[in-house]
């Protein structure tokens, strides 16, 4: 007589493919804004041989920026840029939602909460430019 | 009964990575790396750059810029790892390789920034 | 002759088949038809052995989801139409395990949901004397979007966390669990919380999404985590800085 189990192990299981994330273009992009991490990252490093540069003085700052102008950092950086703007612009768009922001009962809209930041981020990259560029 | 994870505070350091990240980092990639070595702006100059870095805001801004964001990137990619490749038995070793690596480069950028002249 | 459509099925009789095959039926195709019509008439006029769920066709019940062209459906809110010229192809909703043909095995989600403690919790009921319980249009407002969940589970078919790791909760249960932590008349936030605030509850989650956008009623389950994710943080800092705290 077959014994009686609670919950029978029983159905056909599909293992999700290594390259799901190619299967939808949602999923896709979720995959994009993720590997942006790996180029802030990337910009951190640049960042800490730039202070390296810095701390050996002039004569290094200028190969630095000599370094800077090969065609493989060129690229990398460009790339990098993309990425890091995809970021930032993911980024905001996300925090509304985390945020269930009321006023006065009715929930605020999703702009007013991501608004206000890109025009933080326009504030401090003037400010930042500014800073770097008066000479 | 359960003990609550520590998750929110890796979670916190991601979401303060990602701010900094989004508000600092585009202008400074785009200006210190890709324009000023170009000439397409005034190239700020070793002693303007200098300057600002080593004031004790510029290296409070610093440490915050390096630091911050090197945690996004752990806690981020941790997940990449996790998900994109299934190798979810392997954590330990993405735990280290992720969190420590964020650690070894803020020490180097607490040594760095200490140095600058 | 009246348009036709191809309605390519998946079939897969346990008794009989290693693995899930395609067949294909030719179906009218009308103007005012869903994907279920037409799988009801294969199964009335050409073959009765085609096993699918379904009741109330209308959006309400949650029991007939299933993957049409990749995308998670309710099969009762998808108009054939919308496909034409075809072929439709109709397969069960991803991430579960097939029992038969269309039909999946949603036990682990069922036993995700009573993890989460989707009721309201009182520290002491509130007797009949008392009265009811009153809630202001803001009150109910808080949670009313989280309430519309229907368990049709599109939102787990499309949560590529769920489909890699099977021990995640997955977006409807945490999303249900909010529910109740945003009703004013619960008092079992901290219990939700002891048992959500996990890598198998919230933590799991990486923000992708898709559950949102596939979710037939609107719930929004990835807000509902990452407010949820906001209010663990909270009750952790509150905890680290304030060890001594009762619940």
């Amino acid at each position: 007589m077959a014994t009686y189990t609670e919950y029978p192990p029983k159905g056909y299981r599909v293992r999700m493919s290594t390259y799901w994330w190619l299967d939808r273009w949602p999923y896709l992009k979720f995959t994009l804004r993720e590997i942006s991490s790996v180029f802030v990252a990337w910009f951190v490093i640049e960042t800490l041989i730039l202070l390296g540069a810095l701390i050996d003085g002039p004569a290094e700052y200028a190969r630095f920026q000599e370094f800077l102008r090969n065609p493989v950092m060129i690229a990398l950086n460009v790339i990098s840029l993309f990425f890091i703007v995809f970021h930032a612009i993911t980024w905001f768009n996300l925090a509304p939602k985390a945020m269930a922001v009321r006023m006065g009962g009715k929930r605020v809209p999703a702009l007013l909460i991501s608004g206000p930041q890109y025009v933080a981020w326009a504030v401090v990259s003037a400010a930042l430019a500014w800073l770097l560029l008066r000479g | 009964m359960h003990k609550r994870s520590n998750e929110p505070f890796v979670w916190l350091l991601f979401s303060a990575g990602g701010v900094v990240a989004a508000l600092f980092i585009p202008v400074l990639l785009f200006l210190l790396f890709l324009a000023a070595p170009f000439g397409w702006v005034n190239p700020p100059s070793y002693d303007t750059v200098l300057g600002l870095a080593h004031s004790l805001i510029g290296r409070a801004f610093l440490l915050v810029l390096c630091i911050l964001p090197l945690f996004h990137w752990a806690h981020r990619f941790r997940y990449t790892l996790y998900d994109g490749l299934q190798i979810k038995h392997l954590n330990e070793f993405v735990n280290t390789f992720c969190y420590g690596g964020a650690i070894v480069g803020s020490l180097v950028a607490i040594y760095l920034v200490f140095r600058l002249p | 002759m009246a348009e036709q459509i191809a309605l390519e099925v998946t079939r897969f009789s346990p008794e009989r088949d290693k693995v899930p095959t395609v067949q294909s039926f030719d179906v009218p195709l009308r103007k005012e038809w869903v994907v279920l019509d037409a799988l009801n008439y294969v199964k009335d006029k050409v073959d009765g052995s085609l096993s699918f769920r379904w009741s109330c066709r209308m959006g309400v019940c949650g029991s007939c989801g299933m993957m049409v062209n990749g995308e998670p459906k309710l099969t009762c809110a998808t108009f054939l139409t919308d496909y034409a010229p075809g072929p439709v192809r109709v397969e069960p909703l991803k991430n579960f395990p097939v029992m038969r043909d269309l039909i999946v095995e949603i036990t682990d989600f069922l036993t995700k949901l009573s993890k989460v403690k989707p009721w309201l919790i009182r520290k002491k009921e509130k007797p009949l004397s008392e009265g009811e319980y009153l809630q202001t249009p803001e009150q109910l407002d808080s949670y009313k979007q989280f309430s519309m969940c229907i368990n049709c589970l599109l939102c787990y078919a499309a949560c590529p966390v769920y489909g890699l790791d099977p021990l995640f909760s997955g977006p409807a249960a945490l999303a249900l669990a909010q529910r109740y932590n945003m009703d004013s008349r619960d008092e079992g936030q901290s219990e939700r919380l002891d048992i959500l605030s996990q890598h198998d509850g919230i933590w799991g989650c990486t923000f992708v999404g898709e559950c949102t956008q596939v979710c037939p009623k609107h719930v929004d389950p990835a807000g509902a985590i990452q407010q949820y994710k906001l209010t663990a943080t909270q009750e952790w800092i509150k905890s680290m800085l304030m060890p001594w705290g009762g619940k």
